[in-house]
């Protein structure tokens, strides 16, 4: 519930607003105007009810000037308050796109750890609700906080020149709102939070049960799921029956008070109207009129601003959140100097390479290696033990702690994180697609591929078989995340991906574990193919990727403890001879 | 979001109740205007100041009475709101318990989340608003209206113009903005998809260099976010603005009328301020109805999702008879076709395949093939779209599902563990387990490490099974169908986390079961499924082939591939 808000977040929100701050100008300036205007017609009335004093004696021509003038006020305000408003609205919807952008350039250049460490749920949960909210907020303050000061100072202004005596009324009994409002909102503080735990709990019994729905089912487990459910969803309802019920009081509470305030208002004007009668500056009906329209829309801004205030708190809150992200430290840029790598031969070395993800386990340590070009390389060992750790090193996703690896001979931070990324392709375990038609997926390497080339590649993996069928072809669009496609589809378009640009450097991880083995054995194939004079990394579990590598990297626990090739690791009979039993023996 | 109303029956007391006493609060509300004309015209008008007080305190007093009423109709509508609320609640989680696994692919998890979490608060706080204040506003907008009346007939004629322009303005504007703001909601799903996508697909795009790419893209959709939003919120600004014109516009022609009324005898000041006041009321009301209608047409909006789901027929229904005693076959395929909804082609033909009781069958293809689908028929997950499947000599379709599933232990590909001790998850099998036919499924299932190694079966597991690795995870599910003691056990690709040897153990224990199940075996690991008593090849939704290891050898050429690939060692 309660949402940190760091100091400074005021001013960070005030540089974004900034950018705005002729419109600022303008907003206030009419948001002032328009008060105003508002708070003049009840006078004018006023005005006018006095010139309607009894049978005969109303100064029909004087009431046709007084009406004309608040007809030309009243269409002013319409009007300026309509372009306040949309003044106000592209402010903010400027400034949250604005924030939006920024969060989206930073997300693009964070360092991989921290996207690692922070799921990608909440991240989202920051650049979309969290912004929406703080639009929301930032809204109402600008079309409430303000117009509401604006109106209890101008009406205090009005009603003081009017009759000082009756304005102290409403000045003395407006704000006994404002605390009752303060005090049941504190009373029902508890409740809300308990209301929004257990919300909190069931929304986490929903997820696991709708989740896995399949195996509910399959276990005829529905009644007893059922029966769960309804346990926290009576306590749900006890609880969010007495959260609602008494933060709901607020209301009738605060119009009471207003009520009394317009009582006082009538007794304390009508009183002055008979003590003023005949006198040089006598308080009329029509000013005691005015007054009670002012002391409606004096309380008014009162109760709203307490509710503006609580939502600019929280609004500020979520733009907090936003702005931890938003200023989260990017990885070290790519230095000036640092060379452009073209057409890699595909050396690779690693010297005396130290890494790990946090300071306290070491992971990686004096790891030296030789790769030549066109040779490959594949890290077995069992899940967990490190094996993607080396990849992250390779595209340089993460940056080694000590020591260094260098492409041809180049030290990769002395190279562009583009052109050294250009130089390998990636088939990861996790298939990625984004939505949109095949064709992109495809190309994203290439973008400028011809269809021929496109078709090509596709052969070769083995995709184009399956993309021919699919309703619209290579133009078939794919929804977030592959959509109805299945793993393998899935699997074989991030193949075709790598098969069309071809870089110099390969990295396979798992690529072909949810591949069926018929799939798999035309892929080694392509695969085969590929990888001919080109240097290859692969996170290998077929035997056969093994047994045909140069260099085998036997990891466990995050250390590289064998490498060699196969014979000489089996010879050597240390953990790689256990492992290859263990795993590939045959039954 | 109307079919849902049933529900708020049980409440239907405080339903009445709560709207009712929000209208006696506005009934007083009305009297205001009345009691200060009087203040104006007898009591100024006289100069009586003891009568102002009396009416000052009469004023008081009728506040304090709406109070009363008030906070009384406040208990009402949240009672209401918050039982109507946590009823349908309870009604969709059984409904969505009764959806058949076909409606529970189109649906989608997330989709179901969303309707019971965040659609369910949204419709609870718009049913409470409803019951507070949507009788109420238009209420005071006609009792101004009538009281106009009352005071003089032919001034009040403006209020009914002025009430009917100002209804067709605001529901006017409100349907104008609401396409509009349906808009805004899908440019900014497109905003969450860019940036989601960039997020899980990190790695790729920093690959592939896609980085500035993105980036472009992303600020054209939020380019295009605030371009519908600016415009959403022009036409929804017109609101107020119009409202005031058309009300100030209104007691112009009021005042006018009034003072010739006045002039002429016919109406007293009192009765112009009065009927002033009312205007001013009718004012302040429509502008809550207007706020008021746009959160009860997001509540709305998300009471008819609710519904939407509400209305999806389960395709398999509960009614049926129990399963019988079996006789010779325990399962028999019988030209079985299975076509997904919304899909082309068949995922799978014309299976024939009987299932003697105790025999283990052994199912082998590649991605796709559907094996998973052929055993998902067993327990009548999915319905065939030609032919049958029988179990203990009876169609599925005529069996009750509950019954049927409480023969047949699944262990599903995906290995899901629930909140909760291990032992907690394995009685999902029998509630009434012992702890020596706990322990004994664990043993068969190889897991008995497993407990070891968490500290015994009261080892709290969390959420999805987060503090498991696959392979525990996966033999605590083959526990958790053992414990079934079920006739029909299916493992649908189970062991694929497990290595050889421990498969090979498993496959061990399995045959020497004290009840004797029959077991089908899903794997894409000739090894697991060699020493079937039948094995089936499928190959693109069709069986290529069913014999034994060494039938299928000689003369399933699918299956020779798969086995050469795998065994291929050998031959070096």
């Amino acid at each position: 519930m309660a949402k940190k808000i760091r100091s400074g977040d005021l001013k960070r929100v005030l540089k974004y607003i900034r950018r705005y701050r002729l419109l600022m100008v303008l907003s206030v300036i009419m948001a002032a105007v328009t008060v105003m205007l508002t708070l003049y017609v009840p006078i004018l009335t006023g005005r006018a009810i006095d010139l309607i004093i009894g049978p005969g004696n109303v100064d029909l021509a004087g009431i046709a000037a007084i009406l004309t003038q608040i007809a030309v006020t009243v269409a002013a305000t319409a009007v300026i308050q309509w372009l306040m408003n949309t003044v106000n609205n592209r402010i903010t919807f400027h400034v949250v796109r604005d924030m939006r952008n920024e969060a989206f350039r930073k997300i693009e250049i964070l360092p991989l750890s921290y996207l690692d460490a922070h799921g990608g749920g909440e991240i989202v949960n920051r650049v979309i609700a969290d912004a929406d909210q703080f639009a929301d907020g930032l809204l109402m303050g600008f079309t409430q906080l303000f117009t509401g000061i604006v109106t209890i100072l101008g009406t205090l202004f009005f009603m003081l020149t009017i009759n000082w005596k009756t304005a102290l009324v409403v000045i003395v009994l407006t704000p006994l709102s404002l605390f009752i409002a303060r005090f049941i909102s504190k009373k029902t503080y508890d409740m809300f939070r308990l209301q929004s735990e257990t919300r909190g709990e069931q929304t986490a019994f929903i997820d696991e049960m709708i989740s896995n729905q399949k195996v509910v089912k399959a276990f005829g487990r529905e009644k007893a799921s059922l029966e769960k459910f309804d346990e926290i969803n009576e306590r749900l309802r006890s609880c969010s029956l007495r959260a609602t019920f008494f933060s709901s009081i607020t209301n009738p509470a605060t119009r009471f008070v207003n009520n009394v305030v317009y009582a006082g208002v009538a007794l304390a004007g009508a009183l002055s109207c008979i003590a003023t009668a005949g006198t040089a500056v006598p308080f009329t009906v029509g000013q005691l009129s005015c007054f009670l329209s002012y002391a409606n829309q004096y309380t008014k801004p009162f109760n709203e601003i307490s509710g503006v205030i609580t939502e600019l708190q929280n609004a500020l809150a979520c733009a907090s959140r936003l702005f931890e992200l938003i200023e989260e430290d990017p990885q070290i840029p790519d230095s000036p100097d640092a060379l452009v790598l073209e057409n890699a031969k595909g050396d690779v070395t690693l010297k005396n390479v130290d890494f790990s993800y946090t300071p306290d386990r070491r992971l990686i340590e004096n790891l030296n290696l030789t790769v030549k070009q066109g040779q490959r390389v594949a890290i077995v060992g069992p899940t967990g033990c490190g094996k993607t750790t080396i990849i992250n090193l390779l595209m340089r996703f993460y940056d080694v702690d000590s020591g260094s690896i260098m492409a041809d001979g180049t030290d990769i931070r002395n190279i562009t994180r583009k052109s050294l990324r250009r130089n390998y392709g990636m088939v990861l375990q996790e298939t990625w697609l984004k939505s949109g038609t095949i064709r992109e997926n495809i190309t994203m390497g290439r973008p400028d591929a011809t269809n021929e080339e496109m078709i090509a590649a596709a052969k070769a993996a083995h995709s184009h078989g399956f993309i021919k069928r699919l309703p619209k072809g290579y133009d078939t669009v794919i929804g977030e995340d592959g959509g109805s496609l299945s793993q393998g589809q899935k699997q074989l378009l991030c193949i075709t991906r790598v098969m069309l640009c071809l870089p110099p450097m390969l990295i396979l991880d798992e690529a072909t574990s949810s591949i069926d083995t018929r799939t798999e054995i035309r892929i080694q194939k392509a695969f085969a193919e590929m990888m001919k004079g080109r240097t290859s990394f692969i996170v290998a579990h077929r035997l056969s990727t093994i047994r045909e590598a140069d260099i085998i990297l036997v990891m466990k626990d995050g250390h590289i403890i064998e490498q060699g090739s196969h014979e000489e690791l089996l010879k050597m009979g240390g953990f790689y001879h256990t492992l290859y039993n263990s795993q590939f023996a045959a039954v | 979001m109307f079919k849902l109303l049933k529900y708020i029956k049980e409440y239907a007391k405080e339903t009445v109740l709560g709207p009712l006493f929000k209208l006696c609060e506005a009934l007083l509300e009305l009297f205001v205007p009345l009691v200060i004309a009087d203040i104006i015209d007898k009591g100024i008008g006289t100069g009586d100041r003891s009568y102002i007080v009396k009416m000052s305190l009469l004023l008081v007093g009728l506040g304090f009475v709406g109070l009363a009423f008030s906070i009384t109709a406040q208990y009402f509508s949240a009672k209401a709101a918050v039982g109507f609320t946590a009823r349908v609640r309870h009604v969709l989680f059984e409904h969505i318990g009764r959806l058949s696994y076909t409606e529970l692919d189109e649906l989608g998890t997330s989709t179901m989340i969303t309707r019971m979490t965040s659609d369910m608060n949204q419709v609870q706080s718009g049913v409470n608003l409803t019951l507070r204040l949507l009788l109420r506003s238009p209420f005071v907008v006609f009792g101004a209206m009538i009281m106009a009346f009352t005071i003089d007939v032919k001034t009040a004629m403006i209020f009914v113009y002025v009430t009917l322009i100002l209804l067709v303005v605001v529901f006017g504007i409100m349907l104008w903005s609401i396409p509009l703001y349906k808009k805004v909601q899908q440019k900014l799903d497109k905003v969450m998809l860019t940036t989601r996508e960039n997020l899980t697909g990190v790695r790729v795009i920093r690959a592939f260099c896609m980085e500035e790419q993105e980036t472009k893209a992303f600020e054209g959709y939020n380019k295009e976010l605030t371009a519908a939003q600016k415009f959403a919120g022009s036409v929804s600004a017109l609101m107020n603005p119009v409202t005031y014109v058309i009300i100030n516009f209104a007691i112009i022609i009021l005042i006018k009328t009034g003072a010739a009324e006045v002039n002429t005898g016919v109406l007293t000041t009192g009765a112009v301020v009065a009927l002033y006041n009312y205007m001013s009321q009718i004012l302040v009301e429509l502008i809550k109805l207007a706020n008021l209608i746009i959160n009860i047409t997001k509540s709305i909006a998300c009471g008819n999702r609710i519904q939407s789901v509400l209305e999806i027929e389960p395709s398999i229904s509960h009614k049926g008879s129990a399963v019988p005693e079996g006789g010779e076959y325990a399962v028999e395929f019988i030209n079985a076709s299975v076509r997904y909804k919304n899909a082309g082609e068949s995922a799978l033909t014309d299976v024939d395949l009987r299932v003697k009781k105790g025999e283990t069958i052994g199912i082998i293809g590649g991605t796709g093939s559907a094996k998973t689908t052929l055993v998902n028929l067993i327990p009548r997950f999915y319905d065939t779209c030609a032919g049958e499947v029988r179990v203990n000599g009876v169609n599925v379709k005529e069996l009750d599902p509950v019954s049927l599933r409480s023969i047949i232990g699944t262990v599903p590909q995906k290995a899901v563990l629930f909140k909760g001790t291990i032992r907690d998850n394995l009685r999902w099998g029998n509630e009434n387990a012992t702890e020596e036919e706990l322990m004994a499924a664990v043993e068969s299932a190889q897991a008995a490490d497993v407990i070891r190694a968490k500290g015994g079966l009261d080892c709290e597991i969390e959420q999805n099974g987060r503090n498991l690795s696959g392979g525990q995870r996966q033999r605590l599910t083959i526990a958790r169908a053992l414990v079934k003691k079920p006739e029909i056990l299916i493992l649908d690709d189970s062991a694929s986390a497990l290595d050889f040897a421990t498969d090979a153990a498993l496959r061990k224990s399995l045959r020497e079961l004290d009840f004797k199940p029959t077991v089908f075996i899903v794997s894409q690991r000739t090894s697991s499924i060699m020493h079937a008593d039948k094995i089936v090849v499928l190959d693109d939704g069709e069986v290529m082939g069913i014999g034994t290891h060494e039938e299928l050898l000689e003369g399933c050429e699918v299956y020779r591939e798969i086995y050469n690939s795998q065994f291929k060692k050998e031959a070096v």
